[in-house]
């Protein structure tokens, strides 16, 4: 099945810009991990692509040294970001939202945890501490993964940090509700619990357009793809809901009328 | 069982039965009764589906495959290991490929075995590419984009080395593609499709879909994220046409940025979930007021009923409590009650809707462009190629991330797929619903665009595997609307949906995940057809080239049909008409349909096939005159058919291969 013909080009010059780049601690995507493969005359093709595979997983690997703290940052704040969210999304059912709140709501939940598991594997992938999120009714405790070195460190979201990443302002961050927020929409029922889920979710979502823009505006950010996809994909997603909860919102706003 | 029937038709014809008026019926036999097609919504599907529980694999993950042929997988060249392959565009014999780190021309004359011709190193994601003559299209988004082509990134978010827009590549020597502009947007380009107008041969048009942030102004002039409102050249809520001089293509510039989305009320939902209807019943059940608002149907709030039958009673002259007669008289006038109310609100919504689009597809022979963006699925009308202009839109209830648009052949259905998850997030888990990550499917009526159905690959992957609706094109096989679509990780598959409210998956091909420890982002980016085989742009395992195999869910003359077609270049994101030659092939791939669904006696299908058959060995005036009768037979049968058009069809084809003399 396996078409096993095709080329090795490497340019000569471009293959010497990688190792100097590499070399000086520069490392981006194209570096390549394992050295050319030149001789296409005797090549095997299981080893070919055995070696292929292996090139595969260190440029990966490689790839993965090409952020900076601002990518780092914006990765931690944005599962702590997420994780309101989750918390917000979550009392849809129990508070007795809408149906089409409720789907909106399970459809956050399932974006959202896969964006944070997403997020956390960019983190571990790039040994970064992983924050680890849980959640007790509208109380969010983060907790950084064992690196193995240390003890995971719990935090209560509104208590001082002892972690590598001090994640205790999370307020700070654009479009966190307070603590007194959350228990307010814990505390209202059916449309009342719609009007300020939507409004409270739409000023949520702003903020996380914000911290997009934010990591975008800073030198040398998102310049790893992963990266990048990963920010565009979550500001396409969150403008796009802002759009349908403000017209959800509209519509409750004519139907009170 | 071929031979005899031959046989009996042979006698037949001696014996005259075929040159008098009517074919007859006459040339009976058991075989001529004999149906073996059968309408695919009754085929049984592979069970269970193999497509689960695949082994992982870079290159050696496990395979399932049903009702195609793999000609060729070839892995990416070196240079492109572990960057994205992206979308592909065709020109002759060649298939483009973008990749994160620039493209990669295949000579593809042989599908069986590729051949590298260029792989040019330009990174920048996603480098989608789109061709016309001599000219390469490709997008550029992501910040590590340079206008040199450099593979070190850009290290500042303000920078004059930054390519975020359209790169302009000559390729009239396609084995030396000379890179000769760029167009600068201020989201860059996430995608972009390329206009033919039909009335202007000095210029192609390319519009501009981005998704990501707007740029800094320092960076690139004129880039604000203010509102329309503060700036009117805010670059939010509104595509880019780039006029690309055919003459002159190292002119290309911005042309035009229409507001597509201007006073865009976010339009009614589609139809109410079970859920909601069961809501809306519970009320009516209870004596609640139901009323159509926005296109949906809804519980009117009892405050708002309570308003309406203050109304109603001041209206009467009465005071205090409504009467039964008032309600009844709400019941009856709510939803005049409730345009009136709207209207004197203004705008019901202040929401702008969608400010960008992720894909346009053009179609312009039907003067249509589908226009993915955001939470609305837009339809435009593109007669004038510089002002395109939105004459319907859909939202979906089910708050898709509307990704990008397919119609079928005649203009009459369209196709959106929801990206829900931007493609790199397993969303066809077992927990996931078939509703979301899908496509949904809508029949465009009198302009509007009238919610069918949704579809979706459904076999269970795992959470290691991206899986999302994602691109694909159609399959011309005549007389039926048939795509080859890709879902990452959830591999490709071939669907029927001539019916869009019961679409049909007819095949498929799926490999194991990357890797069961972790999601690494692969699988089909984008499968085309081009000219009878489905070239498939792997993500991070290269190029795979298919062919679909003859079923019972597609048939020989079917695929021979299809084969008919060809086209000397495509680009996905600009959909060109299908127009199938007169043929033999195409009169069978009718004939087989008319069988399959049921709609002529078999008895008079076998004998017409066998008359072509027939027809085909003979030469001259003879083949010309037993065509012609071919031609009349059928116009007289196609009273009797509920298609009627298809079996006209058959006799406009016969005609005209009558005509075209031996």
């Amino acid at each position: 099945m396996l078409n096993f013909y095709f080329h090795f080009i490497i340019k000569k010059t471009l293959l010497f810009g990688f190792i100097l780049l590499c070399s000086t601690g520069l490392i981006f995507v194209s570096c390549s991990g394992s050295a050319p493969v030149t001789d296409a005359e005797t090549y095997q093709p299981e080893r070919d692509l055995s070696s292929l595979e292996e090139l595969y997983w260190s440029r990966l690997a490689e790839a993965r040294l090409n952020f900076i703290q601002a990518d780092v940052d914006f990765m931690t704040d944005m599962i702590v970001h997420h994780a309101q969210a989750l918390i917000m999304s979550r009392l849809a059912p129990e508070n007795d939202a809408s149906p089409v709140v409720q789907t909106l709501a399970a459809r956050i939940i399932n974006a959202q945890e896969g964006e944070i598991a997403t997020m956390q594997k960019w983190l571990r992938d790039r040994g970064q501490p992983v924050p680890l999120v849980h959640i007790e009714g509208v109380e969010l405790m983060i907790r950084t993964e064992d690196s193995g070195d240390d003890e995971g460190h719990e935090q209560h979201h509104a208590h001082h940090s002892h972690g590598h990443h001090d994640m205790s302002h999370h307020e700070d961050m654009p479009g966190m509700l307070t603590q007194e927020q959350l228990e307010h929409l814990a505390s209202v029922r059916g449309s009342e619990f719609d009007r300020v889920f939507l409004e409270y979710m739409i000023e949520h979502h702003e903020g996380a357009v914000i911290m997009v823009q934010e990591l975008f505006d800073a030198d040398g950010a998102a310049n790893d793809s992963e990266t990048f996809d990963l920010a565009s994909d979550i500001h396409a997603e969150q403008v796009t809901e802002i759009n349908r909860m403000q017209w959800m919102l509209d519509q409750m706003a004519a139907d009170i009328e | 069982m071929r031979t005899s029937v031959l046989a009996l038709l042979l006698a037949a014809l001696l014996t005259g039965a075929l040159s008098c008026g009517t074919t007859e019926d006459s040339a009976r036999g058991e075989e001529l009764q004999h149906t073996e097609l059968v309408p695919i919504t009754e085929l049984e599907r592979p069970s269970p589906d193999p497509r689960v529980g695949l082994a992982a694999g870079l290159f050696d993950a496990e395979e399932a495959i049903w009702n195609l042929n793999m000609l060729s997988t070839t892995p990416p060249p070196e240079d492109f290991i572990a960057s994205f392959g992206t979308d592909l565009a065709f020109t002759g014999n060649y298939a483009i490929q973008g990749n994160y780190n620039g493209f990669i021309v295949w000579d593809i004359s042989n599908p069986a075995e590729p051949e590298l011709v260029v792989d040019y190193l330009c990174p920048a994601s996603q480098s989608d590419v789109s061709v016309y003559g001599d000219l390469l299209f490709v997008s550029g988004e992501g910040l590590e984009g340079r206008l040199d082509c450099g593979t070190h990134g850009v290290s500042t978010s303000v920078s004059e080395e930054r390519l975020r827009g359209i790169r302009i590549f000559d390729i009239s020597d396609i084995r030396n593609p000379e890179y000769i502009s760029n167009v600068q947007t201020c989201r860059g380009s996430h995608t972009h499709s390329v206009l033919v107008d039909p009335n202007d041969d000095e210029n192609i048009y390319v519009y501009v879909s981005g998704s990501a942030p707007v740029r800094p102004e320092e960076e690139l002039p004129g880039c604000t994220t203010a509102f329309p409102d503060e700036d009117p050249d805010s670059p939010l809520f509104r595509i880019e046409v780039i006029q690309v001089p055919l003459a002159s293509p190292e002119l290309a510039e911005i042309a035009n940025s229409p507001r597509i989305f201007d006073d865009l009320e976010a339009p009614p939902t589609r139809d109410l979930t079970p859920e909601e209807r069961e809501v809306v019943e519970r009320a009516r059940e209870q004596g609640r007021f139901v009323g159509e608002m926005m296109g949906q149907e809804r519980v009117i709030p009892n405050g708002m009923a309570s308003y309406f039958l203050r109304q109603i009673v001041e209206e009467r002259g009465g005071s205090g409590a409504p009467t039964a007669a008032d309600s009844t008289e709400l019941r009856e006038r709510l939803p005049e009650l409730i345009d009136d109310m709207l209207s004197a609100r203004g705008r019901a919504s202040e929401a702008l809707g969608p400010n960008q689009c992720h894909d346009i597809t053009l179609y312009p022979e039907v003067g249509l462009a589908g226009g993915a963006c955001e939470g609305y699925g837009l339809l435009l009308d593109i007669t004038n190629p510089l002002e395109p202009k939105r004459i319907d839109a859909v939202a979906d209830s089910n708050f898709a991330y509307w990704h990008s648009a397919t119609f079928n052949n005649d203009g009459t259905t369209v196709i959106f797929t929801d990206e829900w998850g931007g493609g790199t997030q397993a969303k066809c888990r077992d927990t996931d619903p078939y509703e979301w990550g899908a496509n949904a499917i809508y029949s465009i009526e009198d302009g509007k665009m009238v919610f069918q159905s949704y579809f979706k690959m459904d076999a269970p992957q795992t959470e290691t595997e991206n899986c999302v609706a994602h691109n694909g094109s159609l399959i011309p096989i005549p007389g039926r609307d048939i795509m080859v679509q890709s879902w990452y990780q959830g591999g490709i598959n071939v669907f029927d949906f001539t019916d869009p409210a019961n679409p049909v998956e007819i095949a498929f091909h799926d490999r194991g995940p990357i890797s069961e420890d972790q999601l690494e982002v692969g699988g089909s980016w984008s499968i085309y057809w081009y000219n009878g085989v489905l070239v498939n742009s792997e993500i991070a395992r290269g190029l795979d080239i298919f062919e679909l195999l003859p079923s019972d869910f597609v048939t020989e003359n079917e695929i021979a049909a299809s084969k008919t077609v060809r086209m000397e270049y495509f680009n996905p994101q600009g959909q060109p008409m299908f127009h199938w030659p007169a043929s033999f092939e195409l009169v069978r791939a009718y004939l087989d349909q008319l069988e399959r669904d049921r709609e002529m006696e078999i008895r008079s299908i076998n004998t017409i096939r066998n008359g072509i058959k027939e027809a085909e060995n003979r030469r001259g005036t003879a083949r010309q005159s037993l065509l012609m009768q071919l031609a009349d037979d059928l116009v007289i049968r196609a009273d009797q058919s509920p298609n009627k058009d298809k079996v006209k069809k058959i006799a406009a084809v016969l005609e005209e291969l009558a005509s075209g003399g031996s």
